[in-house]
């Protein structure tokens, strides 16, 4: 008994120890989450196709060093966003600010969408006009019931084999 | 007739490709150009007698601020132009030894010359982070009021230095 007692208070002890060390992990976690939310919304500048959050060059790796230092420094995420775009310029947000120069960018897309709305509105008003009723003429007429009536032979004598 | 309004759109678009073709999508503008060049304080290269650089030794001149590695492919390809720039004193070169070991730098500059007035020595890129280096080598021209007016992306070659750089820099000296 006096054994197991001993195996349980070591494991208590060891608990405990784990405890404490995962204490401060915790805290870096909450910058971690933040770094990550941050660094989502950045380019990396090297492997332009990936984030900041999720490149492994080491410029990402520097920068992502640099941000964490920031976050500890009590840096708002607008603060960093800044201090990333007063070095590398619009170009490392993903979401880049509506402002003059980006107009194109985020109203180009809509001013296609109307311009394609406003062509297909022009072609089918035009197409509404180009399709006008012609009546038959007498001659038509009769050349239909010409048709027919031949038609209507046609059938019967297929009938009839049947 | 109706075939040209088809034929103009895809002339608009193949011109329009042909651009972004042509466009270095690595060359991204610097939004530090036309501003005051970051100031720093660095260890020179050399690390004798603690000797440190700052931009504002230079004020009053212009100057290149060179970015550069010996772990850097490229740097070795416009080592030569810098070199023979250097001869000339047409301007004076700082260089910034980026996230490099100081053996390695002093190394490179013993095997390949030295066109550096002085180099400052960047250790962990922190420097860099403030001057947006993303890719080495790069190259800043500084105004004698410590402005950067241009900055090179990619490696320095006679081209570069005789259209761009060098014309720069005699307006600037004026």
């Amino acid at each position: 008994m006096k054994i197991v007692t001993a195996i349980l208070m070591l494991m208590l002890t060891f608990g405990s120890a784990i405890a404490k060390e995962a204490a401060p992990l915790a805290e870096d976690e909450a910058v971690e989450a933040r770094l990550i939310g941050i660094a989502e919304e950045m380019r990396c500048l090297v492997c332009q196709n990936e984030s900041l959050a999720g490149s492994h060059a080491e410029l990402a790796e520097d920068l992502r060093r640099e941000i964490r230092a920031q976050i500890k420094q009590g840096k708002s995420d607008q603060d960093v966003m800044d201090f990333m775009v007063t070095r590398y310029g619009d170009f490392v947000r993903y979401r880049p600010p509506v402002k003059p120069i980006t107009w194109l960018l985020w109203f180009g897309p809509f001013i296609l969408l109307v311009i394609g709305i406003a062509a297909l509105v022009a072609f089918l008003l035009r197409r509404g006009r180009n399709i006008q009723e012609t009546p038959l003429s007498d001659a038509d007429h009769q050349r239909a019931a010409a048709l027919l009536a031949e038609d209507g032979k046609q059938r019967t004598a297929n009938g009839g084999e049947k | 007739m109706r075939f040209l309004a088809p034929l103009g759109l895809f002339l608009v678009l193949v011109v329009f490709l042909a651009i972004g073709l042509k466009k270095d999508p690595h060359e991204i503008p610097s939004p530090l150009v036309g501003k005051p060049a970051p100031q720093f304080q660095l260890p020179q290269l050399t690390g004798a007698d603690g000797a440190t650089f700052t931009p504002k030794d230079m004020q009053g001149k212009v100057w290149l601020f060179n970015v550069w590695a010996s772990w850097c492919s490229s740097c070795r390809e416009e080592h030569a132009v810098l070199v023979g720039l250097a001869k000339t004193n047409a301007v004076p070169i700082v260089g910034l030894d980026y996230k490099d070991q100081r053996a390695d730098g002093l190394q490179w500059l013993n095997r390949l010359g030295n066109p550096y007035t002085l180099t400052a020595f960047d250790a962990d890129g922190r420097v860099g982070i403030d001057y947006g280096v993303y890719g080495v080598p790069e190259t800043y021209v500084i105004d004698k009021g410590g402005v950067i007016r241009y900055k090179l992306i990619g490696p320095v070659t006679t081209d570069a230095l005789e259209k761009k750089i060098l014309p720069l820099v005699k307006e600037l000296q004026k």
